[in-house]
C-alpha cells in the first residue's frame, strides 16, 4: 500500500518515508474566493435531520467551546468533554495579550491581505496559504460575534473599541481586554455553550478525560473516556469526533501551559492512524518570569504587550550583571533588540526575541540570580514609559501584569526593571488536517491549537485566539456539515470489535500503571523528560544533541514502564493516575518531536538548527528541500514500544505570496 | 522554613473525613502554596501514602480551578488565588489548617477537591446573552461608554472560583451571581434579557441550596479578583425591578 | 424573602425612631409625656376611633414582626442547610461583629419586646407597683436598677442591630450600586444605629440617676 523508502544518512535509523499527502478540499480559484466557494459547495443538512446527527467535541477552550455552542445552536446533538470541573476553565482562559482581527480600525493600512501576509511571513513560510487566508478573512466576524456576546473589550472614551499592536507586525490590529483577553473570550464562548446545555442540544461531560479514539470501518466514531470522579470507563459514540484539546507544550514539564494541558487526546488519535504534523515546531515565548528554583511547577508568561512600552536590555559589560540595574548608566546598557533590529526594535517576532535573549545570557551578560552556572534573565524596563506616559497610564494598561510579577518575585516592577526569560509557550505542530480541518481519518476533525494548520513554524502574537475562535465559530461548523450530510452513519454496537478493543486497551493501560508499583513518582519522570527536551530540543537544536535526546528518551520511557509508582485505585479521583497517563504519552511524543527536529535540517521560525544559520546568526531556511509539512504516521508498536514513524510530506506551494528570507531588520 | 499542616483527608464523597497532621521541612519562601503541597505529595508518594488531592490548572490565578480554605481564610491570607499565594506570606514554624470549600452546594469529591458545577447551572439558567453565531451586528455599530465598559469589565473579572461562597457565613453565592448580572447588565447587548436573567439565576441559586445573603461582606474580602459588594446591590436592584416588571 | 426582611426592618426603624423621639418627652416632665401618651391615642380623631391610630400602628408592627421573624428564621435555616459541615478554623476578614450577631441580637430584641409590652403596654408586670399615669409608670420602673439594666442591654442590642441592619436593608433594596453609595449607606446606618440607641438610653438613665423624677 504505502511504499516506504529509507531516508539518507543517519536518518535511516529513525524514520521511513511514505507517500506524499495533499489537501484536496480547498477549491481552485482566486484565494479571496476560496472560502465562499467551499461554504457554498459543502452539502447542507436539513434542520429536522440535525438532531439525529451527533458530534463529540473533546475540549471546551476557544476552539471546542465555540464549536460546541455553534453546532448546538444549529441543532446537532453535541457531547462536549473537558477534564476540568467546568468548561470555563479550559486553558484558553490564560491568554493575556489579545486577539487579532483585520478590521482596520485605526486606518493604518490594515487589510485581510496584510493579516494574511503577516501571518504567513511570521510563520516563516511554512504554513498553508489557503488556511491562513481564510483565517484572516473571518477574523473580523469574530470580533462582532464576541462583542454581541458581551465580551468587554477595552474601549476608548468615545465608546469605540481600542486596539494595540503586537510583536512582528507594524499595524495596530489587536483587540484586547486588559491583560485578560483569553478569559473574556472564553467566558463568552462558555456562556454560549451553557446556553446550549440549558437548551438541551449540548450534553456536557466535565471531569472526563478522553483516553482512546474509536475508529470503525476507517471512520472516527467515538471515544473512550474516563470519568475522573468515579473512575468509570465510558464509551461515547457519535457520527463525528472533534478534537479541540489544545497544545502539548507541557512535554517540556516547565512551560506556560496549564498543569493539565496534555497531548493524550491527540496522541491516542495519532496511534490510531492520524498523522501528526510538524511536531517539532515549538514556540518559546520571550517574556516569561525567569525560573527561581527546582520546586517550580510551571512558568508564568507575561503578556507580550509589555514589549510595546517596555525596553529590553542587558548590561554592556559582564561585570555589571550583578549590580542594581538602576545604578547602571544609560551608556552602559545594551538595548540589543533596538540595536540589531532598528525597524522593529522590541517588537520583533517571538522566536527572534527569545533567541537573542538566550544569546545575551550565553555571552554571560544575563541578569538576575545564578541558576546553574549562569544568569538567565534580561531586563524589561518601564522607566522610560513611566516618565513619558505617567505612572497611572502605565498602571491602567499593565497594572495586573505588574501585580502578578510583584506577587511571584516579591519585587516591585514600578521601581526596578522586571527580569524576563524565554519559556515554552505554544506548539504550532499538531494533528494534520486538510482545508476542512479534517484529519486523514475520515470523521476526525481537529481544531485550535491541537491541529497543525495555520501558524507554520512560528506563531505571531494574538493569533492563536483568533485561530481557535475562527475554527470554532466559523470554519468547522461549515465544513463538518459536509461530512455529516452523508450521515447518519450506521449505528455502531457497543460490543463491536472496534469499541471493545478500544475499551480494553484503556482498561489494560490503567491496570498496568497501577500495578507497576516502582520507585519513582510520575513527576520525577516528567521533570527529567522536560529537561531532555529543553536541553536538546529547545531554543537551539543540533544533530548530535537530538540523537542523544532520542536515546535518553527511549531509556527513560523504558524505565517509566518498569519503575513508576502510581498509588491509589482506579475507582476514585486519582490525580497521580491521570498524570501518569499523560506523561506516558509525552514520553512517546518527545521522541517524535526529536525525530522531526532531526530530519528538518534547516532553521525556520521557532525551529532553530544551529547547523543552519546566516553569518549574523539568523535562521536560514532551505526552501528547495524543506518547503513542506512533515506529516508523521505512527510507526506501530515496534521495538521499545514504538516503531520508526513514517514521514508523509505535504508540499507547500506559494501561489500568492512570494517566498523570501524573513527579515525584521 | 518548616510548617505543620493539618489537612482535610476524605476518601470519597460519602466517606468520613478528618484533619491529618503533616510536617513539611525545607520550604523555600519563593514556592507557591501549591508547589509546597506538590513537595508534600512527592514525600507521601515516596512513603507509599496516597497523595493529597487538590485542584489546580493554570497556576496563574486566572482559571479559578484552585481554591483552599487556609487557616480559615478562603485562598489564604493574601488577596489572590491559592495558586498565586507564596510561602513568603507564612512564618517559619507556623501551623496551617487546610480545608476544602465548605458548602452543601459544593459537595466534597475527595480530600480538598469539591464539585462546583452548581455555578455552571446558575450560568445555564441565564448568565449569557442570546446571540447565534453569525447573526451578530458589526461590533462598531454599538458604542459603549467607557464607564459602563469599565464597570462591566470589573465584574467580568470573576473567575468562578467559589471563594465567595466558601467565605460567606451563609454559604451564599451572591457575589458570583452579582458579578455576572453586573457584567451583562452594564452592556447594551445585555438589556433585552436583563429582567428574566436575574430572576432565573436567583431561582437556580436558591434551588442549588446556597444560603441567603445577609450582607455580611466576607465574600468580597475573600474574592481574589476584588469584586466589590456593589454587584450584590446591583443584583438586588435588578431583582426588585424585575419583580415590579419594569426596567 | 430578603425584601420582606428589609422592608419590615425599615418599618421598625421608622417606628423606633418615632418612639425614641417620643420617649425623650420624658425629659420634659410629667405633663409633656402624659400629653404625648394621650395624643398618641387620640391621633387621627375624629376620623379614627380612640386609640385607632395606635391600633393601626400595632397591627402594622405585629404583622411586620411576624414577617420579619419568619424571614429571619427561614434565612437562618437556609444558611444552616447550606453549610452542614462547618470549618475547623474560620477567620472573619471583613464582617463586623454587628453583622454576624444579627440573629442573636434579633432574638434578644424579640424577648425584650415581649417583656416590654407586658411591662409598659399591658401592665401585666409591674415591678414598681400599680400607678395611674404613663409617666409615673415609666419613671417608677426605671428607678429600679434591674429594669434599667434590661432596657439598656436591649437598647444596645437594638443599636447593634440597626448598625448593620440599615445598611443591609439599603443593599438588599439595591440602592448601593457604587462604592460611594455603599459608603453613604454605611455611614447612615452607623448614624441611625448610634442616634437611636442614644435617644433610647437617655430617658432610663436620666431616671435612674434621678435627673427626672
Ligand atoms: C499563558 C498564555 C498566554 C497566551 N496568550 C495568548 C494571546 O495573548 N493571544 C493569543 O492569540 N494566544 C495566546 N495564547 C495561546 C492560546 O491561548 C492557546 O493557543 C489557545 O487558547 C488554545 O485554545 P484551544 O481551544 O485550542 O485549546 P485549550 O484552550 O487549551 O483547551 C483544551 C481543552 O481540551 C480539553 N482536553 C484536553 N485534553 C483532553 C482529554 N484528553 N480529554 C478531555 N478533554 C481534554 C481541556 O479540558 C480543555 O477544555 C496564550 C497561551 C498561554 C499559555
Ligand atoms: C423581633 C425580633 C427581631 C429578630 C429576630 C430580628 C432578626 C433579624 C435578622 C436575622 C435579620 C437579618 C440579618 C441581616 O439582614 O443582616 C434582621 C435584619 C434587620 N432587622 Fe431585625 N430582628 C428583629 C427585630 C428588629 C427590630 C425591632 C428592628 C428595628 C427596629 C429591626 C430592624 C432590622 C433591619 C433594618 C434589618 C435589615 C434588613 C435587611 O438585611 O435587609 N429588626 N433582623
Ligand atoms: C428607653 C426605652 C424605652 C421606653 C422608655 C419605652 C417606653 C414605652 C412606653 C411608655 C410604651 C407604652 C406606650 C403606650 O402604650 O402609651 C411603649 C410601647 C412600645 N414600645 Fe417602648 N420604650 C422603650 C424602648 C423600646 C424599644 C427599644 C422598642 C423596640 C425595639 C420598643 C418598642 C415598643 C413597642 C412595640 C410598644 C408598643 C406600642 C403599642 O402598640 O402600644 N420600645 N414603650
Ligand atoms: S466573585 Fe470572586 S470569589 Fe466569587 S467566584 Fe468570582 S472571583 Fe471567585
Ligand atoms: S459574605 Fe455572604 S452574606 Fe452576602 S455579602 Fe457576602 S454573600
Ligand atoms: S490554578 Fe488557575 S486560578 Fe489557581
Amino acid at each position: 500500500m504505502t511504499e516506504l523508502t529509507a531516508p539518507q544518512g543517519v536518518d535511516a535509523d529513525y524514520y521511513r518515508v511514505g507517500t506524499p499527502v495533499a489537501d484536496t478540499k480547498a477549491p481552485a480559484g482566486p484565494i479571496a474566493e476560496k472560502w465562499t466557494k467551499r461554504k457554498f459547495d459543502a452539502s447542507l443538512v436539513n434542520p429536522a435531520n440535525r438532531r439525529k446527527l451527533s458530534v463529540i467535541i473533546v475540549g471546551t477552550g476557544l476552539a471546542g467551546g465555540a464549536a460546541g455552542a455553534t453546532l448546538g445552536e444549529a441543532g446537532y446533538h453535541v457531547k462536549s468533554f473537558c477534564f476540568q470541573d467546568s468548561p470555563r476553565r479550559a486553558h484558553s482562559i490564560a491568554a493575556q495579550g489579545g486577539i487579532n482581527a483585520a478590521k482596520n480600525y485605526k486606518e493604518d493600512g490594515d487589510s485581510i491581505y496584510r493579516l494574511f501576509y503577516d501571518t504567513v511571513k511570521g510563520g516563516d513560510y511554512r504554513a498553508r496559504e489557503t488556511n491562513v487566508y481564510r483565517l484572516a478573512e473571518v477574523s473580523a466576524n469574530i470580533i462582532d460575534q464576541c462583542v454581541a456576546q458581551g465580551v468587554p473589550f477595552a474601549r476608548e472614551y468615545g465608546g469605540l473599541l481600542d486596539n494595540r499592536s503586537f510583536g512582528g507586525v507594524q499595524v495596530s490590529r489587536t483587540f484586547y481586554a486588559r491583560g485578560q483577553t483569553g478569559q473574556q473570550l472564553l467566558i463568552g464562548a462558555y456562556q454560549a455553550l451553557e446556553r446550549q446545555v440549558a437548551a438541551g442540544t449540548v450534553e456536557m461531560f466535565t471531569r472526563h478525560e478522553m483516553l482512546e479514539l474509536i475508529v470503525a470501518d476507517g471512520r472516527a466514531r467515538g471515544i473512550i473516556a474516563r470519568d475522573l470522579v468515579t473512575g468509570e470507563i465510558e464509551t461515547h459514540l457519535a457520527d463525528a469526533v472533534v478534537l479541540a484539546s489544545g497544545g502539548y507544550g507541557n512535554v517540556f514539564f516547565l512551560s506556560t501551559n496549564a498543569m493539565g494541558s496534555n497531548v493524550t487526546a491527540n496522541w491516542r488519535a495519532h496511534r490510531k492512524g492520524a498523522y501528526f504534523g510538524n511536531p517539532c515546531y515549538t514556540q518559546i515565548h520571550p517574556t516569561c518570569i525567569p525560573v527561581s528554583g527546582d520546586h517550580q511547577s510551571k512558568l508564568t508568561l507575561m503578556s507580550e504587550s509589555l514589549r510595546n512600552d517596555g525596553r529590553i536590555w542587558v548590561p554592556k559589560r559582564k561585570e555589571d550583571c550583578d549590580k542594581d540595574p538602576r545604578q547602571i548608566p544609560e551608556a552602559d546598557r545594551d538595548y540589543y533588540l533596538e540595536r540589531i533590529y532598528p525597524a522593529f526594535g522590541n517588537l520583533v517576532p517571538r522566536d527572534i526575541a527569545s533567541r537573542q535573549a538566550k544569546n545575551m545570557c550565553d555571552e554571560g551578560r544575563g541578569v538576575g540570580p545564578m541558576v546553574g552556572d549562569f544568569r538567565r534573565g534580561v531586563y524589561l524596563d518601564f522607566s522610560d514609559a513611566i516618565s513619558r506616559l505617567g505612572r497611572s497610564a502605565v498602571e491602567a494598561k499593565y497594572g495586573n501584569l505588574f501585580d502578578m510579577y510583584a506577587r511571584i518575585t516579591g519585587e516591585n516592577p514600578y521601581e526596578t526593571p522586571m527580569r524576563i526569560y524565554p519559556a515554552v509557550h505554544y506548539t504550532m505542530g499538531g494533528l494534520w488536517v486538510d482545508y476542512d480541518l479534517m484529519s486523514n481519518i475520515p470523521g476526525l476533525f481537529v481544531t485550535g491549537e491541537a491541529n497543525f494548520s495555520d501558524h507554520g513554524a512560528n506563531r505571531l502574537g494574538a493569533s492563536a485566539l483568533m485561530q481557535g475562535l475562527a475554527d470554532g465559530y466559523f470554519v468547522l461548523p461549515n465544513t463538518i456539515r459536509d461530512y455529516l450530510a452523508k450521515g447518519p452513519y450506521p449505528k455502531l454496537d457497543e460490543n463491536s470489535p472496534a469499541v471493545a478493543e478500544a475499551r480494553q486497551s484503556v482498561d489494560q493501560r490503567v491496570r498496568t500503571l497501577l500495578s507497576i508499583n516502582g520507585e519513582r513518582s510520575v513527576d520525577s519522570f516528567h521533570k527529567e523528560l522536560g529537561h531532555i527536551m529543553w536541553e536538546y530540543c529547545g531554543m537551539e537544536r543540533t544533530e548530535t544533541g537530538l540523537m542523544k535526546a532520542i536515546d535518553l528518551i527511549r531509556s527513560l520511557r523504558a524505565e517509566f514502564w518498569r519503575n513508576v509508582r502510581v498509588l491509589g485505585s482506579a475507582e476514585t479521583l486519582n490525580q497521580s493516575l491521570e498524570k501518569a497517563g499523560r506523561v506516558a504519552d509525552f514520553l512517546e511524543l518527545g521522541e517524535l518531536m526529536c525525530i522531526d527536529a532531526l530530519h528538518r535540517r534547516e532553521s525556520c521560525g521557532g525551529h532553530f538548527r544551529a547547523e543552519s544559520q546566516t553569518e549574523d546568526g539568523e535562521a536560514l531556511r532551505h526552501d528547495d528541500q524543506f518547503c513542506y509539512v512533515a506529516a508523521w504516521e505512527f510507526g506501530g508498536n515496534g521495538e521499545g514500544g514504538m516503531g520508526a514513524p513514517v514521514l508523509h510530506k505535504e508540499d507547500l506551494t506559494y501561489e500568492f505570496i512570494q517566498l523570501k528570507q524573513r527579515s525584521y531588520k | 522554613m518548616k510548617l505543620t499542616l493539618k489537612i482535610w483527608r476524605q476518601d470519597g464523597p460519602r466517606a468520613r473525613g478528618e484533619l491529618v497532621t503533616y510536617v513539611v521541612e525545607d520550604i523555600s519562601p519563593d514556592m507557591s502554596f501549591l508547589e509546597m503541597l506538590d513537595v508534600l505529595n512527592e514525600q507521601l508518594n515516596a512513603k507509599g501514602e496516597e497523595p493529597i488531592a487538590f485542584d489546580s490548572d493554570c497556576r496563574e490565578g486566572i482559571c479559578g480551578m484552585c481554591g483552599l480554605m487556609i487557616s480559615g481564610e478562603a485562598h489564604g491570607p493574601e488577596k489572590t488565588t491559592t495558586c498565586q499565594l507564596h510561602m513568603r506570606s507564612f512564618r517559619d514554624g507556623e501551623t496551617v489548617t487546610i480545608e476544602p470549600w465548605r458548602a452543601d452546594a459544593f459537595p466534597v469529591i475527595r480530600d480538598l477537591v469539591v464539585n462546583r458545577s452548581a455555578f455552571d447551572r446558575i450560568i445555564q439558567a441565564g448568565g449569557f446573552i442570546s446571540v447565534n453565531t453569525g447573526s451578530a451586528p458589526k461590533a462598531e455599530a454599538v458604542l459603549v461608554p467607557k464607564p459602563n465598559a469599565d464597570r462591566a469589565f470589573m465584574a467580568a473579572e470573576c473567575i468562578g472560583c467559589g471563594a465567595c461562597v466558601a467565605a460567606c457565613p451563609n454559604a451564599a453565592a451572591m457575589l458570583f451571581m452579582g458579578a455576572k448580572i453586573t457584567h451583562l447588565g452594564e452592556l447594551p447587548q445585555g438589556q433585552p434579557e436583563r429582567a428574566q436573567r436575574v430572576k432565573a439565576m436567583v431561582a437556580q441559586h436558591d434551588a442549588e441550596g446556597f444560603g441567603g445573603c445577609t450582607n455580611i461582606g466576607e465574600c468580597s474580602a475573600a474574592c481574589p479578583k476584588g469584586i466589590p459588594l456593589d454587584v450584590i446591590s446591583q443584583l438586588n436592584h435588578d431583582l426588585r425591578k424585575a419583580g415590579a416588571g419594569r426596567f | 424573602m430578603k425584601l420582606l426582611m428589609a422592608v419590615t426592618g425599615l418599618i421598625f426603624v421608622g417606628f423606633v425612631a418615632l418612639h425614641a423621639y417620643g420617649n425623650l418627652m420624658v425629659l420634659g416632665g410629667a405633663d409633656t409625656f402624659n400629653t404625648y401618651a394621650h395624643h398618641l391615642r387620640t391621633f387621627g380623631q375624629p376620623m379614627l376611633p380612640y386609640e385607632g391610630f395606635l391600633w393601626v400602628l400595632r397591627v402594622v408592627l405585629l404583622v411586620s414582626l411576624a414577617l420579619h421573624v419568619y424571614s429571619a428564621l427561614s434565612l437562618w435555616g437556609r444558611a444552616n442547610g447550606a453549610r452542614s459541615t462547618r470549618y475547623a478554623v474560620k477567620k472573619a476578614a471583613a464582617s463586623s461583629l454587628a453583622s454576624r450577631t444579627m440573629r442573636y441580637g434579633g432574638i434578644a430584641l424579640f424577648f425584650f419586646i415581649v417583656f416590654h409590652l407586658l411591662h409598659l403596654t399591658t401592665h401585666t408586670i409591674h415591678p414598681q407597683g400599680t400607678v395611674a399615669t404613663p409617666y409615673e409608670n415609666v419613671v417608677g420602673s426605671f428607678e429600679l436598677w434591674w429594669v434599667t439594666l434590661i432596657y439598656v442591654v436591649a437598647v444596645l442590642a437594638l443599636g447593634f442591630h440597626l448598625f448593620h441592619g440599615v445598611w443591609s436593608a439599603a443593599q438588599t433594596l439595591g440602592l448601593t450600586s457604587t462604592a460611594a453609595a455603599r459608603a453613604r449607606a454605611k455611614l447612615l446606618a452607623h448614624l441611625v444605629g448610634g442616634l437611636i440607641a442614644l435617644a433610647f438610653l437617655i430617658p432610663p438613665l436620666a431616671i435612674l440617676v434621678r435627673i427626672v423624677k
